[in-house]
């Protein structure tokens, strides 16, 4: 790309070259501040026991061990409700319904107006309806539930943007072999609609795990190990609510607690965008 | 594009199934918001009946122990902390993404696009203690008293940067390769190919993106609720702190019963309201082909 | 239905189905408080309520099931208002109040567990060494919007405010005998640690917050300061032995007289076996 395109003396391509050179050096000045900021101040704390032993004193000391047991189910609840109808919901939206008929225009409209409902708005939408309607209770589950719908507009729309990405020529070609819609879906379309359903799973898991307010009041406080799904269980951006404006003098373990969160979002995007190169991308050569 | 919706395929069983499969998923998804909206309405009754929505726009301040319920200052501090950080997250975000595919080294595209992915996920709660402990001090040095519409600003803008970012990086590696071809062998130079030729073609994805990063600088609270002073006021200057809706929900529905409650669903509805206005004003301004 | 709920309770990974089913009866899981023999405590007890007891509740009930190895505690947070709400409508066996109970509360049971002093701070480097009662009022009310004026630099002031419905508001302004719609602040916060770090941060600001809170902040080197408040030093010893004038007192709460496990829990949490655990979260535990 460097090559094909010439720079040439006009000032207004200078111009052009700065700018962009330079809103890129102030976002990454400005998150190497503030992710330095958490590495400097959490570092020191973060050990093996910190991450198995379970809160001491109200978070003062020990560990974060069931907090990421409970972070992870929530996640993993989360996920395995919104992959599959996110993807479904991509799919008809993309590929099953045209842009005008009224069925998906008024899917299209509700998604954007879910996208934009703020998470407090989900919180106690979550703790009136799964925890009371439905009767999970203060629960990983409800919790997880909570999230889903919370994470389900932006895997939907990417997985879109995924699909529509994808040639025509994929689906011609698939018309004129004969194969079926569900086999041209599972082995030509999926497959190629990968990159943007990981920008959905990247920017839903991201927002799934930095969410506060919405499993406030739905997966609940407590701290310790959950023994099922129906346990109430504290998600590790609530233990950093709690210990930077509860707890006082709780401030080190919620650094601390914050760069392993952060580690753990790095792994996810790290296994996502591996799936994408390595793992899944192989189908489309091998089918 | 999506020849899948016409005859040109054989029919199968399988398919059919399918079909169905889907659209229960997309019923699904499309029912939770008006479940939402439902239970908002039903739990937002008792105020609307004792109060009447008139009066959440004309009171003289908000002050609900003494039954006095005005949302307007809410509504104007939700407006500019979302408009400042809108117009200065999107340039950024735009610029930020133009870079990783046209100007970046691919030693330094990849790492800047991880640092931005990682940045999607760290909690409100973070940048709003970051906020509060090195920003808000900060402003408070140049012109108390520090927590302010700017400091929201500021942190409303980091945090919906890595939205428009990652949206508008998406929609730039969709625009087919010819394209540039095309451009590189008119002999245009980089910037005007990106203004002439990738703009335009990735008009639906920056669009998508600004839509969802207005929405979550409409919806974010916990960091608002650190850094903008929470006072209910319309502000004469940057300054000023403000309290937006949602912050006002974060602060007070933990401790709220009766009309108090209710009113703060109202504020949810209204919250509601901005976003539904943002969906229709965005499918007018791209005339109903936000997703091109 | 408790033939169900044991069913429930001793295969909690039980089938979605199941879950559903039972969610659809209206059966509320996960609010159950049972006991069975008298000798053995046994079951889950759902506690909710305000956030400032929250940590010390929740520590009290660890050791509590330490103490008797069949027993949950579920400690949720979320205002005092909410304890009420949940005990009167028995989402939750035991609320938690960190007020004085209101003259419409007097058909709940509250037991007082510890006492906590709300004590106006300072930044650290501000020279002004102490403020009249009405001085306060005055800063809280707007007549007094300079340091100057009360001896300090000539700066304007940042007058730190509580968030409408929390106790800590209600207390100071019960205290000081100001209306809220009179106080003109220029920050608003929610929670302690919020204030602290709001008025460290800024050389210039005014604000109150629980003392415990305070003094162990000021202890770690958070540039605050405690104001005396009618020439008594704040302090939780002062909170302690009824000389500091603004407290109050921290409290359960049940919707019936409360028995068996709840009672068992109510009993060990005003005993003097959990007095570290509140001087450790730094409270005052009651004077017996």
């Amino acid at each position: 790309m460097a090559e094909t395109l010439s720079r040439s003396q006009n000032p207004r391509e200078w111009l052009a070259f700065a700018l962009v050179w330079g809103s890129a050096a102030l976002v990454t000045a400005t998150f190497c501040w503030l992710l330095g900021d958490i590495v400097w101040h959490g570092l020191s704390h973060v050990s093996w026991t910190f991450l198995t032993a379970p809160p001491e004193n109200a978070g003062r000391r020990g560990g974060i061990g069931p907090i990421l047991v409970s972070t992870s189910l929530i996640l993993g609840v989360c996920l395995a409700v919104s992959l599959p109808i996110g993807i479904g919901t991509a799919v008809l939206l993309a590929e099953f319904t045209s842009d005008q008929s009224l069925f998906g225009r008024m899917t299209r409209r509700s998604l954007d107006v879910l996208a934009g409902v703020p998470s407090i708005v989900f919180g106690l939408f979550g703790n009136a309806f799964f925890c009371k309607t439905l009767g999970l209770g203060f629960s990983i589950l409800s919790g997880g539930l909570t999230l889903a719908c919370m994470v389900l507009p932006i895997l939907i729309r990417s997985t879109e943007e995924g699909f529509r990405a994808v040639p025509a020529s994929y689906r011609l070609s698939a018309a004129a072999l004969g194969l079926s819609r569900t086999t041209t879906l599972v082995h030509l379309l999926l497959p190629a609609a990968v990159p943007g359903l990981l920008v959905g799973l990247v920017l839903g898991v991201g927002r799934a795990i930095a969410e506060t307010a919405a499993l406030i009041f739905t997966s609940g406080y407590v701290d310790r190990m959950p023994e099922s799904l129906l346990d109430s269980g504290r998600a590790l951006s609530i233990h950093i609510f709690d210990l930077s404006m509860n707890v006082s003098g709780g401030d080190a373990n919620a650094y601390a607690s914050t760069l392993v969160l952060v580690i753990m979002l790095l792994a996810i995007n790290g296994t996502a965008s591996w799936l994408a190169t390595y793992g899944l991308h192989r189908k489309v050569v091998t089918v | 594009m999506t020849s899948l919706r016409s005859n040109t395929l054989s029919r199968w069983p399988t398919d059919e199934l399918l079909c169905w499969v889907l659209r229960g998923t997309a019923t699904i998804a499309g029912t939770i918001v008006l479940l939402i909206v439902v239970f908002l309405i039903v739990e937002a009754l008792p105020a609307l009946y004792h109060v009447g929505l008139p009066r959440f726009f004309t009171d003289p301040s908000w002050h609900p122990a003494d039954g006095l319920y005005n949302l307007t200052p809410m509504l104007w501090g939700t407006l500019f902390a979302m408009t400042g950080s809108v117009l200065i997250a999107t340039p950024l975000g735009i610029l930020s993404a133009v870079f990783c595919h046209y100007y970046a080294p691919p030693t330094l595209a990849r790492p800047y696009r991880r640092l931005i992915e990682l940045l999607a996920g760290i909690p409100s709660v973070v940048y709003g203690f970051w906020g509060l402990v090195v920003l808000v001090p900060l402003i408070a040095e140049i012109q108390p008293p520090g927590p302010s519409l700017l400091a929201g600003i500021l942190i409303l803008t980091i945090m919906i940067l890595p939205t428009i970012t990652l949206m508008a990086d998406a929609s730039l590696a969709n625009v087919p390769q010819q394209y540039l071809r095309g451009a590189a062998a008119l002999g245009l130079p980089r910037w005007a190919t990106i203004q002439s030729v990738v703009f335009p073609a990735a008009k639906s994805g920056l669009c998508t993106g600004v839509i969802l990063e207005t929405g979550r600088a409409i919806g974010e609270t916990m960091a608002i609720l650190m850094v903008c002073g929470n006072v209910v006021q319309i502000p004469s200057s940057i300054f000023d702190p403000i309290r937006t809706l949602t912050a006002n929900i974060a602060l007070e529905m933990a401790y709220a019963l009766g009309d108090h409650r209710a009113a703060l669903f109202v504020s949810g509805l209204v919250l509601m309201a901005m976003i539904v206005a943002l969906v229709l004003a965005a499918e007018w301004i791209s005339r109903g082909r936000v997703y091109g | 239905m408790c033939k169900y709920l044991n069913i429930f309770r001793v295969n909690p990974c039980g089938s979605l189905a199941t879950l559903l089913i039972l969610a659809l009866l209206g059966i509320p899981g996960s609010v159950t408080a049972q006991t069975t023999a008298t000798d053995q405590l046994s079951g889950k007890l759902v506690i909710t309520g305000a956030s400032t007891l929250a940590p010390l509740i929740a520590e009290i009930g660890k050791r509590f099931e330490s103490l008797y190895v069949k027993v949950r505690v579920d400690v949720q947070t979320g205002g005092s208002s909410r304890g009420v709400a949940d005990a009167r409508q028995g989402l939750a066996d035991i609320g938690m109040v960190s007020r004085a109970m209101k003259d419409d509360e007097k058909d709940l049971h509250a037991f007082p567990v510890a006492r906590d002093g709300v004590g106006i701070i300072l930044h650290k480097q501000n020279p002004v060494q102490a403020l009249t009662d009405e001085q306060v009022v005055a800063i809280y009310t707007g007549k007094i919007t300079n340091w100057k004026d009360v001896g300090g630099k000539d700066a304007p002031m940042t007058v730190v405010n509580k968030a409408e419905g929390r106790s800590t508001l209600e207390v100071f302004l019960h205290y000081f005998k100001i209306k809220n719609t009179d106080v003109k602040a220029q920050v608003v916060i929610g929670d302690n640690e919020q204030g602290v770090k709001t008025v460290a941060g800024n050389r210039h600001a005014i604000g109150y917050v629980s003392i415990g809170t305070a003094e162990y902040d000021e202890s770690q080197g958070v540039p605050i300061k405690l104001l005396s408040v009618g020439g008594v030093t704040a302090s939780t010893e002062t909170v302690r032995n009824g000389t500091f004038p603004i407290s109050r007192p921290l409290h359960i709460i049940t919707r019936t007289p409360p028995v068996g496990l709840a009672k068992a829990f109510i009993d060990y949490a005003q005993s003097k076996a959990v007095h570290d655990i509140i001087t450790q979260q730094y409270f005052v535990p009651l004077a017996d």
